[in-house]
């Protein structure tokens, strides 16, 4: 075999996590009326926009999963194999010359010389200090202070209709496919998505994708001779940091909010929900955590953790999996001590939730405790869950940068945005300043967030039964006011025959 | 007579959802001096926000988009916002329906009427505390001079609400806008606040605007009516014509579904449907679609104003001379429909006794929840509820009715005392033990806004109890002795049974309108199939045609299935058209017991006396002398020595404050607890 697959802690468990969703996906699809919220989601122009660069995101994240030992040319004395201690991802051979294409220092975005001078042996001997020619970045044109811009512009001009190729491509294969399912032709689907009138907001996902991959075609040519968004200080390609730090920014963020969830749920809930002395124990516990600087207990966990892998060098085969299982300790501890400030949103949400008159009359039915905590409470509090789970996201982020900074935070040797951020800080120090790499994890950083943040606000407002998401029914009612009116009499008397196809609920003040 | 207000064609909409909602639609009306004017109409009708356009505080998606508004012949609707500044408080005051939430908690009550004297009068300081001072002694705000320094938690609602009227007459305005300003009341205090609504407007000859739903409040204060509905107005008339001869059939199907005595065991008037979304183009009378006396011509042109008599008007088709013939009118009294069967014979045995009940909730205090003392919500309480019989418990808020009807589901833990149901005690029962009782007993719950769990489906929320308790054929399946029903089929039974279409049951509850969800709160009751419901204030917050529905669907229930109600109100017509027993609670304890004749009739205890004069009474005559209670209810954790009443007793006696007074019985069925009537023994209390 020409690799031997490798399954680190952390891959194990997004594949686990991959795939539980696809079973609940599954699950939900059979299900009509837990499909229905779902179908809500796909409403909202949004949240699909957002979903749209959030799959891209998970895409290059689930390919930097898949990890391998590539062979070596050479066997071993036994004639087996040997592989390389070097762990690679499949994301690692899709970007394979921006891996290798190390410079020898800070260059600047798009750039054909260093950014630093050095001193340079001419061939007659005479020693110069000037801004040496990168090895990689513009290394084909024969004469870069004339050529640069051209070529810059051609291959972007290139790239960028590239991307739209690719694009309509897509588009045609929608429509095709959109055409089988129903019964009209490609004609009538395409008129249809521009005219805004499909359920899923098809026109926002197509401008999204237009965009996304016009970029990518840029990008893609450009990184074929430059390196897009500069090197860092040891002369890696910085926009290949950008790619491989997603993966990190998943996991933890993922993986963290996963390891907190069931603390914060259960705790809380159940605090708020039997009070008395569970409450005062539950209290007493994330008080006390709290009370305790989460970066100590976040030092103390890390440092006991290295002393483990140093003590124990057999456990560990390669440098991949002792980052990585530095990475899975760093994830828990994070999670462990994040849970306390949702715990306590939950825990007052539930101190409200209890006194509603549905639980007293669940409570009437003998429903036991349980069941209304999942029935009755879970689902009431899930808006919170949510909106605090996406606004840690980016916090743990920047929390893992703040560890990096400290030295605790993710192994020296893995690459995330947190490191980049942390070296930054140097490099913003300088003069002339180097802001290529901090730009380059806020850029990555910032969509993440924001498109995590808009999916999760879809998906909110879609799981909540009392918001109207699709909007496309009443604008053509109200082009057939006429029509309407005079369909209106019999309308109304079957109104009063059936009251609740009234739509509008009129709400009475309330007289207590 | 001279004119202070005039509305002239008032169209206010609401920029909200898809289409403008046209709260308020060509409205017009004239205010004289000195006059009381009410705008009657149910909730979504357009009421409030024709006040805020007066006031021109409309909420931000509101626009007014034509008419005018002339006070005293300017039209204030041109003014700029500066000079509209020097208007409000000045001229046109305004009284909001929940003076809780209307006062600022962080603000004693003299800075808040300081603030509206400081920018109405050229004021100093001593003249402006002078003045406040006077302002809540005119509301009859006692030892005014030390209270105004208090903040408003440390008021009671009645007080807070004369608070509230103290600031509205700070710049002695001459227009006073009073938007449901009792809603919120109970009704002895509602009494007090109408009172003094009416005193001031004596004294100072002012003008008000009632906006308001009770029709009871209107016969007692309003000297013309203006009946609002779909954001216009539909009649006009003086307060005596309105009420001997309704003229719209709109205002006389309100009058229909008014439950009273008169109407005992007959089935209240229904107005079929709701009030119509304010977004749709009306084509039209907007009443037509609930209208019974509808013909063609209502569901086409918009019907005119047409004068029926001295400062009476409609806009109705059948008053329109020309094109209908005199025949085809409808009578003023709305014939009342077909009797309901004839109640089944008392059983001797009771389903439910309670006896000497007692919840008390402790006071803790401090670091180590040291406990100073208790709140006595329930002391004593004894009732009994026999099959197919209503026993209601009438009582203002704060007395612990509520309390009662909880800690008889155990959903509260009694203090002391029993609760048998059936032979079975269930006080101090375990949990599990409990739950096969469950079934029997249900509770209604007083707001459908939050008894109904916004994210299930009305199918779950019916079935909940199913599963809980594993029943399988709900009540309304008894009288067809089918097979057993499934779950599903269980559920469209029940929801046939009140009312609701079988497609209901996939939706969610904020679909449906306050009336529809009190519908599904009682059929999620009934699908365990109980035989004792013990309804919280099931129509207190809903409009009176839909208190009529629910009304009639519960006495369609105790008919077909026999159930026991425990009725907890304090709306007292409701009392005499349902309940068969009332029990009379003040502050924990139950003052009066008996028939529902008996009591009302002839009632006996100083409170109860009281509490029934309070009620508006829609009369043309003026009421009987109104029997005014001094104060508010006392507060539960410390009651008043002896009789809990005497303090705010007209007829209090030196011994009411040494003890509490034993049952005295006035007949087998009926006992109060009050020193005016024999006293017996003290063991004797407990046979009831």
């Amino acid at each position: 075999m020409p690799f031997k697959p490798v399954i680190l802690w952390t891959d194990s468990l997004v594949f686990l996590l991959v795939l539980i969703v696809l079973v609940t996906i599954w699950y939900v699809r059979n299900h009509e009326y837990l499909l229905a919220p779902w179908r809500r989601v796909g409403h909202s122009t949004s949240g699909m926009s957002a979903l749209t660069v959030l799959l891209v995101f998970i895409t290059i994240g689930l390919l930097d999963t898949l990890h391998f030992r590539p062979a070596l040319q050479h066997t071993n004395n036994h004639g087996e194999r040997v592989y390389s201690v070097e762990v690679l991802s499949v994301l690692d051979i899709v970007l394979t010359p921006l891996r290798t294409n190390v410079e020898k220092t800070y260059s600047a975005p798009l750039a054909t010389h260093l950014y630093t001078k050095e001193t340079i042996d001419r061939p007659d001997g005479n020693q110069i200090r000037t801004f040496a020619r990168l090895e990689f970045g513009g290394a084909h044109l024969q004469n870069p202070a004339s050529d640069r811009l051209t070529d810059i512009a051609w291959r972007t001009a290139t790239g960028a209709v590239l991307g739209l190729l690719v694009w309509c491509g897509l588009h045609a294969l929608l429509c095709l496919s959109m055409a089988r399912r129903s019964d009209r032709n490609f004609a009538q689907c395409f008129q249809s998505i521009w005219r805004r009138s499909t359920e899923i907001p098809w026109h926002a996902i197509l401008i999204t994708l237009a965009i996304v991959s016009v970029l990518i075609g840029i990008t893609t040519l450009l990184a074929m001779q430059y390196h897009v968004l500069g090197t860092d200080k040891v002369g890696q390609d910085v926009l290949y940091l950008s790619l491989k730090s997603i993966r990190i920014a998943l996991i933890i963020g993922t993986l963290t909010t996963l390891i907190m969830l069931p603390f914060a749920l259960l705790l809380g809930i159940t605090a708020g929900y039997f009070r008395g002395w569970i409450d005062d124990v539950i209290q007493y516990i994330y008080t006390t955590l709290n009370s305790i600087p989460s970066v100590l207990l976040i030092a103390a966990t890390v440092l006991m953790m290295q002393v483990y892998i140093e003590t124990h060098p057999e456990m560990f085969e390669t440098i991949a999996s002792r980052a990585d299982i530095r990475l899975l300790f760093l994830c828990i501890i994070l999670g462990i001590t994040s849970w306390t400030s949702l715990c306590r949103l939950l825990r007052g949400e539930t101190l409200k939730l209890r006194e509603m008159e549905y639980i007293q009359a669940a409570h009437a039915f003998g429903v036991s405790h349980w069941r209304i905590i999942s029935r009755h409470i879970l689902p009431n509090v899930m808006y919170i869950v949510l909106i605090a789970t996406v606004m840690d996201f980016s916090g743990l982020v920047l929390a893992e940068a703040v560890l990096s900074y400290v030295g605790v935070g993710v192994d020296p040797s893995m690459i995330s945005f947190g490191t980049m951020i942390n070296a930054a800080r140097l490099e913003m120090a300088r003069e002339p300043m180097v802001w290529w790499a901090l730009l380059a994890a806020f850029l990555f950083m910032f969509t993440l967030v924001l498109c995590a943040n808009l999916f999760a606000d879809a998906v909110q407002k879609a799981l909540d039964p009392r918001v109207r998401t699709y909007q496309s029914h009443d604008n053509q009612s109200k082009g057939n006011i006429p029509a309407a009116a005079t369909t209106h009499q019999a309308a109304a008397t079957q109104a009063s025959v059936s009251p609740v196809t009234a739509v509008t609920v009129n709400r009475p003040p309330r007289q207590s | 007579m001279n004119t202070l207000l005039q509305i002239e064609n008032l169209r206010t909409i609401l920029h909200t959802g898809n289409s403008p909602v046209r709260a308020v639609d060509g409205l017009s009306l004239t205010i004289n001096k000195g006059e009381t004017f009410a705008l009657l109409g149910e909730s979504g009708c357009g009421k409030s926000m024709t006040a805020l356009s007066i006031m021109r505080l409309l909420p931000d998606t509101g626009e007014i988009q034509s008419g005018a508004v002339r006070l005293s012949g300017n039209d204030i609707l041109q003014l700029p916002e500066a000079s509209m500044r020097r208007i409000r408080g000045k001229l046109i005051s305004m009284i909001f329906q929940e003076p809780m939430l209307s006062l600022n908690p962080v603000m004693t009550i003299a800075d808040q009427i300081n603030e509206v004297l400081k920018q109405h009068l050229p004021l100093s300081n001593d003249a402006a505390q002078h003045r406040i001072v006077e302002l809540l002694e005119q509301v009859g705000i006692p030892d005014a001079r030390r209270r105004m320094h208090e903040y408003s938690f440390q008021f009671s609602g009645g007080m807070k609400q004369r608070a509230m009227i103290a600031m509205a007459l700070a710049g002695q305005p001459e227009l006073l806008i009073a938007d449901e300003p009792t809603t919120a009341l109970d009704v002895t205090i509602q009494a007090q606040v109408l009172d003094l609504l009416r005193r001031i407007q004596q004294r100072n000859q002012m003008t008000i605007l009632l906006i308001t739903h009770d029709l009871g409040v209107v016969s007692e204060m309003a000297q013309v009516i203006a009946v609002m509905y779909a954001g216009e107005i539909v009649e006009q008339s003086p307060r005596e014509r309105f009420f001997s001869q309704p003229a719209h059939p709109y205002s006389q199907q309100l009058f229909a579904s008014l439950p009273a005595k008169q109407k005992r065991h007959l089935e209240l008037a229904v107005i079929s449907g709701t009030v119509p979304s304010l977004s749709q183009q009306f084509k039209g009378c907007r009443f037509a679609d609930r209208c019974p006396h509808a013909f063609a011509r209502c569901h086409d042109i918009v019907p005119q104003w047409h004068v029926i008599a001295d400062n009476h008007s409609v806009r109705c088709h059948l008053y329109d001379t020309a094109a209908v013939p005199e025949q085809n009118r409808p009578a003023p009294d709305v014939t009342l429909k077909t009797e309901t069967a004839a109640r089944q014979p008392q059983a001797d045995k009771p389903l439910l006794q309670v006896n000497g009940l007692k919840v008390h909730f402790p006071i803790r205090k401090g670091l180590f929840k040291r406990l100073v003392g208790q709140v006595r919500a329930v002391d004593g309480v004894s009732l009994n509820i026999f099959a197919g019989k209503t026993l209601a418990l009438v009582g203002e808020s704060g007395c612990g009715k509520t309390t009662v009807g909880k800690s008889i589901l155990q959903l509260i833990e009694p203090t002391a005392g029993n609760v048998r149901y059936n032979g079975h005690e269930l006080v101090g029962m375990r949990r599990e033990r409990l739950r096969p009782l469950r079934s029997d007993l249900q509770f209604v719950f007083q707001d459908p806004y939050s008894s109904l769990n916004p994210r299930m489906r009305i199918i779950d929320i019916l079935q909940e109890g199913m599963n809980a308790l594993n029943v399988d054929t709900p009540a309304v399946n008894i009288q067809a002795s089918q097979p057993p029903l499934s779950r599903e089929q269980a559920v469209d039974a029940l929801l046939d049974c009140v009312g609701l279409p079988v497609e209901a049951k996939w939706r969610y509850p904020h679909e449906f309108s306050g009336g529809q969800r009190q519908r599904i709160a009682i059929a999620r009751a009934l699908a365990v199939n109980p035989s004792l419901l013990i309804c919280d204030e099931p129509t207190s917050a809903l409009d009176v045609s839909v208190q009529a529905q629910i009304l009639n669907l519960l006495n369609t229930l105790q008919n077909d299935f026999g159930l026991a109600f425990l009725f907890i109100t304090h709306n007292i017509s409701v009392v005499e058209y349902l309940a068969d027993e009332i029990a009379v609670m003040y502050l924990g304890r139950i003052v009066e017991y008996g028939r529902v004749d008996e009591v009302i009739d002839h009632p006996r205890h100083p409170y109860t006396q009281a509490l029934l004069s309070a009620v508006p009474v829609i009369n043309e005559s003026s009421a009987a002398a109104m029997i005014k209670l001094k104060g508010d209810l006392p507060s539960p954790a410390s009651p008043p020595a002896g009789c809990h009443f005497h303090p705010r007793c007209p007829h209090a006696m030196p011994v009411c404050n040494q003890s509490y007074p034993a049952a005295s019985t006035i007949s087998p069925t009926h006992y109060t607890h009050c020193y005016l009537y024999s006293q017996e023994h003290i063991t004797k209390q407990h046979e009831h």
